[in-house]
């Protein structure tokens, strides 16, 4: 795995038991995504593209191959060095941004930094410039309720972001959004992509976010039927 | 302090049904401090006052007393030891000759102990002094309890009849000279108290008496033949037992009280980890461990328990203060079943209590929050993230 390689997949196959048998969810994909890319797994539901991103998160793990994530290998990874992975270097963005509802907007975001200790001062740094790239400074002390879902995933956003991870995966992060919200949560993203050089790969098969990758791998039955740089 | 801060917000965010468990599970901390109190204040209370008014530091039985079998009274009894002279005259040991007699209130036949005491005595509380004779009347005195039982009061004649040492019945009319009032019922109920001195003629047993009360240690177990010595836990041996088992009744309650309480939490719990899945699903997404999530919901759990003692601290001291302050009223009669019992019981707490209240509550709080909490290490996070039921 070279340098600049943040994921390396190396003929993964992930089955799940169904009944007597199994079904194949993924089937020796080999992949390589960069430091910086801007990525999509396109494909209709149950082609795969989740279960590729839980193995990537190290929420799964491989039936056969590996995945190299941040060097360091998910078949066998153990329970503790997954979560110092994802607690470290992986920010999660989900399709029903699953923010705490009990906690405010700058608890929700301020949540990752509480698991890796930071001073009160950093986090507080931290968590109001975040707030800032999504443009929610105004709504500190809101709780999810109160919140719009444009904003609850910017809010989402922000959480992913706060630790500044190598690698953030986005699960149909627009699925439940207007338009309008969409393309502000896509811009959003890309601004961040751009200055802060962090990867992002994306799940999902909304025409919406299609647009905006750099980077588009099509996914069908779980194997890599395309892969296409993106020229804007 | 992550978890503490977390399950502190998730409580306060749950609103009344968090206000409804820590409330119920209040009422059971109190309780269980209320109830021991009480138990512990009885106990304190009637050993005091058995101390002070029946058993002294001890007593020597004859060796044929039984107190709880009338027809051994007969046998019972021999010479006062002439080692215990100095401290008669002193009235640091109090002889006591017990016969069976009966006496006739208004007509009516009611069967007595009747026991003669030296009226010099300072071994027990009885106001003996009422009996030192001063004209024809052989003086008595009852408790409150007795007198009310054969409706006599203070210079009422009481015709008593017995059996002397030879069996022969003889009958008397003795003057009640006084009446005490005592929380322990086996010096009042069914008892008529005359001077020893009196009841010895009155029997012929000359010098003789059936035990004992010693008033300090200096008179304990020495060897007089005849006699056997009964030191206070021989003594208290019956009363202990009723405590033992009063506490046992007690605690049957409290547990019940408290196994509500803690249902409430393990439900609350259970519905908890059911519904906020997509919770746990997250927190392991963000980097969580399992066991972190499993003990972020284990404190949130056991919160319970600790805003409990909170909550029940702000209704419960100003009560249990009250309580202490004015006791419980026992209702009438509840002397006439033997206990020894005051008017009132006279709550006493004390740190230990308390203590050993706030360890079963947090405890078993504790338990109950992490079993239910043991789930999430089966659940797929994957599964949980979407808030798919499992």
């Amino acid at each position: 795995m070279d340098n600049n390689t943040i994921i390396q997949t190396d003929h993964l196959v992930k089955r799940f038991p169904i009944g007597g048998g199994h079904f194949t969810a993924l089937e020796d994909i080999d992949l390589r995504i960069g430091k910086g890319e801007f990525t999509g797994l396109v494909g209709p539901s149950g082609s795969g593209k989740t279960t590729m991103l839980n193995i990537i998160g190290s929420l799964d793990d491989p039936s056969e191959g590996d995945a190299q994530v941040l060097g360091t290998s998910i078949k066998n990874i153990g329970a503790r060095r997954a979560s110092t992975l994802r607690k470290k270097h992986i920010g999660f963005i989900f399709q029903t941004y699953n923010l705490m509802p009990v906690y405010t907007v700058f608890e929700n975001v301020e949540f990752p930094l509480l698991l890796l200790k930071m001073s009160d001062s950093e986090r507080k740094k931290a968590v109001m410039d975040a707030l800032e790239w999504v443009g929610l400074t105004s709504k500190v002390k809101s709780k999810p309720k109160q919140l719009s879902g444009g904003e609850s995933q910017r809010v989402a956003i922000a959480r992913a972001m706060v630790k500044k991870p190598e690698l953030v995966l986005a699960d149909e992060p627009t699925a439940n959004l207007d338009a309008e919200n969409s393309h502000n949560i896509l811009r959003t993203m890309e601004k961040l992509n751009e200055e802060l050089n962090t990867t992002f790969l994306f799940a999902t098969h909304d025409d919406k976010v299609i647009r905006y990758l750099k980077r588009i791998i099509y996914l069908e039955d779980g194997k890599v039927v395309g892969d296409e740089q993106v020229k804007k | 302090m992550l978890s503490i801060k977390l399950a502190i917000k998730n409580l306060l965010g749950a609103g009344l049904r968090t206000f409804l468990n820590v409330f119920i599970l209040s009422v059971a901390f109190v309780v269980i401090i209320m109830q021991n109190g009480f138990i512990q204040g009885w106990n304190k209370q009637a050993k005091v006052d058995v101390v002070e008014w029946q058993y002294g530091e001890g007593q020597y039985w004859h060796e044929n007393y039984d107190p709880y079998d009338p027809f051994s009274f007969q046998d019972a009894h021999t010479a006062i030891p002439e080692r215990l002279n100095t401290a008669r005259q002193e009235g640091t040991v109090a002889p006591i000759l017990v016969t069976q007699a009966t006496v006739y209130p208004e007509g009516r036949l009611k069967s007595i102990v009747l026991k003669g005491i030296d009226p010099r005595q300072k071994t027990i509380s009885i106001p003996t002094d009422k009996l030192v004779r001063e004209g024809e009347d052989v003086p008595a005195i009852l408790g409150s309890r007795m007198a009310m039982n054969i409706k006599a009061n203070v210079g009422d004649y009481l015709l008593v009849r017995w059996r002397d040492a030879n069996g022969m019945f003889d009958a008397k009319e003795l003057k009640i000279t006084g009446l005490f009032r005592t929380d322990v019922p086996a010096v009042d109920l069914g008892q008529v108290w005359i001077a020893l001195e009196e009841l010895q003629q009155m029997t012929g047993l000359d010098n003789e008496a059936t035990l004992i009360v010693i008033k300090d240690q200096s008179h304990a177990e020495m060897d007089l033949a005849g006699w056997e010595f009964q030191d206070l836990d021989e003594l208290l041996y019956d009363m202990n037992q009723m405590i033992k088992s009063k506490s046992v009744g007690n605690a049957i309650m409290y547990l019940i009280l408290l196994a509500l309480a803690l249902l409430a939490i393990f439900d609350t719990q259970v519905l908890s980890i059911f519904r906020r899945q997509k919770e746990i699903g997250t927190f392991i997404a963000m980097g969580m461990t399992r066991r972190q999530v499993i003990g972020v919901f284990t404190v949130e759990g056991t919160m319970h328990a600790v805003l409990s003692l909170i909550v029940g601290a702000i209704w419960g001291i100003p009560l249990l203060l009250q309580l202490k302050k004015t006791g419980l009223p026992m209702p009438e009669g509840y002397d006439q079943f033997g206990l020894p019992m005051g008017d009132s019981i006279i709550p006493a707490y004390s740190l230990g209590l308390v203590l050993v209240a706030v360890v079963i509550v947090t405890v078993t709080t504790a338990i109950v929050s992490y079993l239910p909490a043991r789930k999430i290490t089966k659940m797929n996070p994957n599964d949980a993230i979407r808030g798919k039921i499992q």
